[in-house]
């Protein structure tokens, strides 16, 4: 046998991927369902927090910068591992889907608060007092003056953050949750054949690559005027 | 139910755990040291490998980045631990840990030197080049230094997420701060050493989350 037959044999089996393929989908939907639950909820709660921090209250704003700094300093592995086995001691035994979801939307939010936070001061102060003389109040000059322009400017850097953080989902096959490369792993040791770990990564590039080159295309699309 | 303090601050699990976790962060700044300097080297080499204009090169360089982009750090790190003993080659989980943010993490300093060096207007290296310096002279005194300086906070703040990153090289049983910190809770079921892990993290790079914080708003109010 030729190497590449070898190679093949050993990490292209045909079988073997044959076999995991369901495996391998089904951790696809899995690792899909969580990367959009903790967009949605990581983002929206950025835009709440950033937000609240622009109405500029001194100590909530204080309080708003300890927890953004909070998760940005902490790991996200080490803050799924900390509710996933500190939660029990209160009596609440997230799954380890929840677990890493919270996780990976409070990290989400860290960065989101602070994207947002900074497009909000971007927008130059006369803005804000132009669209107040004219009678806008608070509430719809930030909706219709001052949250268009700095979301536009938002879009690249939350992308990109936002991609890296989604493909953290895979840190959740620490806690058990049936995602791809969890999926993946457990194909390999039952199979004693390292193809479903090609199969995973080859659903991770189908399921992140297109966004990537979406970010690319945000990124010159939106990019800031220098 | 246990008291709050008894169960995440034990002081008896904590005095049990704490030579271990000290170790543990040691292990983890140690890694870090080695980590960052490797994705550095790599990035450069790619940022560097950029300026080179040829279509034959700038696409498979593209597609590299994005790859890596695209492409979560813990599954390579797996496919090396655990996939490439198939193939006869055992790494160790050391070299497993090496190779792979070689790989994932230049590519993200890549990017970041590649837009510093885009950043530097031409007329800096002609400038400098008509001063008789050779083009490798003029990358290296007159436009890196500008380049590096104009992205700085992203060079921070991918150095903060690598060191972040150095957490995941628990899965693939290299001794550092989350290992040690996570047999110490299985041994003793108990949360308090992962709590301790947990503010060492926090106490490690909060300062780095400052600078960066206080380097981004500073860029963003130049911008206005």
């Amino acid at each position: 046998m030729s190497g590449w037959q070898r190679f093949a044999e050993i990490f292209l089996n045909a079988d073997v991927l044959a076999r995991y393929f369901p495996a391998i989908v089904s951790g696809f939907f899995v690792t899909l369902q969580l990367a959009a639950s903790i967009v949605l909820t990581g983002i929206a709660a950025g835009l709440a927090f950033a937000l609240m921090r622009s109405a500029g209250l001194r100590v909530l704003n204080w309080l708003i910068i300890f927890v953004v700094d909070l998760f940005r300093a902490l790991p996200p592995l080490v803050i799924i591992v900390l509710i996933y086995f500190g939660f029990p001691a209160f009596g609440v035994s997230p799954s380890g889907f929840v677990a890493t979801w919270s996780s990976l939307s409070l990290v989400l939010m860290a960065f989101a608060e602070e994207i947002f936070s900074a497009g909000i001061t971007a927008v130059p102060r006369g803005q804000w007092e132009a669209a107040r003389s004219t009678g806008l109040g608070y509430a719809q000059t930030l909706a219709y003056v001052v949250l268009p322009q700095a979301l536009r400017i938002t879009i690249p850097p939350l992308t990109n953050r936002t991609i890296a953080i989604t493909k953290g989902t895979a840190l959740g096959s620490v806690v058990a949750v049936s995602e791809i490369l969890s999926q993946a792993s457990s194909a390999v040791s039952l199979s004693a054949n390292p193809s479903p770990l090609l199969l995973g990564a080859a659903a991770y590039l189908v399921l992140f690559l297109p966004v990537v080159v979406f970010g690319r295309w945000v990124e010159t699309r939106f990019a800031w005027k220098r | 139910m246990p008291g709050i303090v008894e169960t995440f601050f034990n002081v008896e699990v904590i005095a049990a755990a704490w030579p271990i976790l000290w170790h543990g962060l040691l292990m983890t700044i140690g890694l870090s040291f080695l980590v960052i300097p490797l994705g550095l080297a790599g990035g450069t080499a790619l940022a560097l490998l950029s300026t080179v204009r040829h279509q034959l090169l700038r696409w498979p360089l593209m597609a590299w980045v994005d790859f890596w982009r695209a492409f979560p750090p813990l599954v390579l790190l797996i496919l090396l631990y655990a996939g490439l003993p198939f193939a006869g080659i055992d790494l160790g989980s050391f070299g497993c840990v090496a190779i792979g943010f070689l790989l994932n993490t230049s590519a993200y300093y890549g990017e970041v030197l590649r837009a510093g060096i885009e950043s530097v207007p031409a007329g800096q290296t002609e400038a400098a080049r008509s001063t008789g310096l050779s083009a490798l002279q003029a990358l290296r005194h007159v436009v890196l230094p500008q380049a590096v300086r104009n992205v700085l906070p992203d060079l921070l703040s991918n150095t903060l997420e690598a060191v972040k990153l150095t957490s995941v090289a628990s899965v693939v049983a290299l001794p550092e701060l989350l290992f040690e910190a996570r047999e110490a809770q299985s041994v003793t079921y108990n949360p308090s050493p992962i709590v301790v892990a947990a503010l060492g993290y926090f106490l490690l790079l909060w300062p780095l989350v400052r600078l960066l914080s206080r380097l981004e708003n500073r860029a963003i109010a130049g911008r206005r």
